[in-house]
């Protein structure tokens, strides 16, 4: 068979945006999917597109997509992924939330993000329908959301228009190994032959690194959302607790897509399937209400789970791997990857290609874990 | 899993159909030509067509449409229906306000 340029693993927001900007290089990537495309976080998320609370290892990419990516995506990609930046509000009720804003406030600032802290009344003002609860926020006009779903499946659809490669319903099993270089890579249908294999799986890039003796310190946590039917249009903002109860936004479509923790995240982990448990749509209405009773008549038409890939320092893996010349970590993405996955996309292109990224990619590094002692 | 596919692209340009104005999925009122075109844009599955077009996504869920898409989807891949397989049907079976859900689990 003959030897592909590129083998990226994993057909979410990640492997989709690398192969469209591998593409744009002139380098067409197979893509392989072990389901459909989308088929993992990238179809299951909020939809946030957020500088705000961003460790300040991952600021960098959430700004540089924002400013020169986001704003243009849908032109260049030929499909509306419906982003809108009207900002982000982190809304406070108690003295304690307004503190946890103060510190995530001071680091933004510390970084040049534009980030401040504003009264009840001006919360008011940017958005009419908060409850009488809420005693201020944080505020990022910068930040936005956009349609998560679509935007993979944009990625997609440009990237196989340039010439890019994919199949789904193939699952990658290890990493072949040539002469102490990558060769290619073993599937549950056959193999492929590489220079270059992207691991771009989520949590399963782990046990398809470990096939190789590369470890990643990440763990899975399925966290769950709900979308209602459509509402009059109420605010454009994406919203977000100092608590962290729910995060959420009205869609263009008119829909709100809701997410939340119950806290007990980490004990409903341990099955198979990404399942909904009947006590996190009430906890996450409950939350919602208390801070936007007018939301109360939306009715729920979905709820669903996902997967996150949470990481020993919650920010990815982007990164070459100096023991096998010719695999590259693009995961770990700790429940944040889908608003920087332009900038993640395009550097990692980069980085592939040149081994130079306009971006620097040296805070992602797969070997800057560290034993305690 | 899912069936292997390869996403080759379609040869030819995307030939419009006389009926392709016929509304297929009336929640989202979504025509049979947004979904041969979805289609032709790559979208091989009903979850994609879904998620690209939202067929299927409204207050009913896919529940009048989803055989109708499918059969769409099969034949402009040239699959027999029941190789393209139907969407995840998800809680709640019917919609249902959020304020009434809020009440669920709360000890009295
Ligand atoms: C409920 C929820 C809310 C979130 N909210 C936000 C948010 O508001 N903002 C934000 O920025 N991020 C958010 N995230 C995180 C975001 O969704 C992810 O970080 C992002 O989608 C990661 O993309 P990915 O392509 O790395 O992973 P995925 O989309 O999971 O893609 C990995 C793909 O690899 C495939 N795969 C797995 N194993 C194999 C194998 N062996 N062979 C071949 N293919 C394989 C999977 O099927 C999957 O399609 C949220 C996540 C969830 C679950």
């Amino acid at each position: 068979m003959q030897k592909k340029e590129v083998i990226i693993v994993g057909g979410g927001v990640i492997g989709c945006a690398i192969a469209y900007y591998l593409a744009r290089l002139n380098v067409k990537a197979l893509v392989i999917e072990s389901e459909e495309i989308g088929h993992g976080g990238s179809s299951r998320n909020g939809g946030g597109v957020r500088q705000s609370a961003r460790d300040p290892r991952e600021l960098p990419l959430a700004m540089h997509a924002i400013r020169y990516i986001w704003p243009d995506l849908s032109d260049e990609l030929g499909v509306d992924v419906e982003y809108c930046q009207e900002g982000n509000l982190r809304l406070a009720k108690t003295e304690e939330h307004i503190k946890i804003l103060e510190r995530v406030i001071a680091q933004g600032i510390s970084l040049g993000l534009d980030l401040r802290l504003i009264d009840q009344q001006e919360v008011r003002e940017i958005c009419p329908y908060v409850s009488d609860e809420v005693i201020a926020a944080s505020y990022c006009p910068t930040d936005g959301h956009g349609n998560p779903m679509v935007t993979t499946l944009a990625y997609y659809k440009r990237a196989r228009e340039m010439g890019a490669e994919f199949i789904t319903g193939e699952m990658v099993q290890s990493i072949l190994i040539r002469k102490g270089k990558v060769g290619g890579i073993k599937t549950n249908l056959g193999t492929y032959e590489s220079d270059q294999v992207i691991l771009a799986a989520g949590y399963e890039s782990r046990a398809i690194a470990n096939t190789v003796g590369i470890d990643i310190p990440m763990q899975r946590t399925l966290v769950e959302a709900l979308v209602t039917d459509q509402q009059p249009y109420m605010f454009p903002q994406m919203i977000g607790t100092a608590a962290s109860d729910f995060y959420g936004h009205q869609t263009k479509h008119g829909s709100f897509v809701f997410g939340g923790m119950t806290g007990m995240e980490p004990y409903g982990s341990e099955v198979d399937n990404p399942i909904t448990r009947s006590i996190t749509a009430p906890s996450i209405c409950r939350a919602i209400l208390g801070y936007f009773p007018a939301i109360g008549q939306a009715n729920i038409v979905r709820t669903w789970s996902g997967w996150l890939d949470v990481c020993a320092d919650h920010v990815p893996i982007l990164s070459k791997v100096d023991e096998l010349p010719g695999l590259t970590l693009a995961c770990a993405f700790s429940g944040h990857g889908y608003g920087i996955a332009p900038a993640v996309g395009q550097s990692i292109a980069e980085l592939v290609i040149n081994g130079n990224p306009t971006l620097s990619l040296d805070a992602f590094r797969y070997d800057r874990f560290q034993p305690k002692s | 899993m899912t069936m292997k596919m390869e996403r080759k692209l379609i040869q030819g340009d995307f030939i419009p159909r006389a009926d392709d104005e016929l509304i297929v999925c009336r929640c989202e009122e979504i025509t049979q030509g947004e979904i041969r075109k979805a289609v032709y844009d790559g979208m091989f599955t009903m979850n994609e067509v879904k998620r690209y077009l939202r067929a299927g996504m409204g207050l009913c869920q896919g529940q009048t449409c989803s055989r109708l898409v499918q059969n769409i989807i099969a034949r402009e891949l040239g699959l027999a229906p029941g190789e393209v397989e139907i969407s995840t049907s998800r809680s709640p079976a019917r919609p249902i306000q959020m304020k009434q859900m809020a009440k669920d689990g709360v000890k009295k």
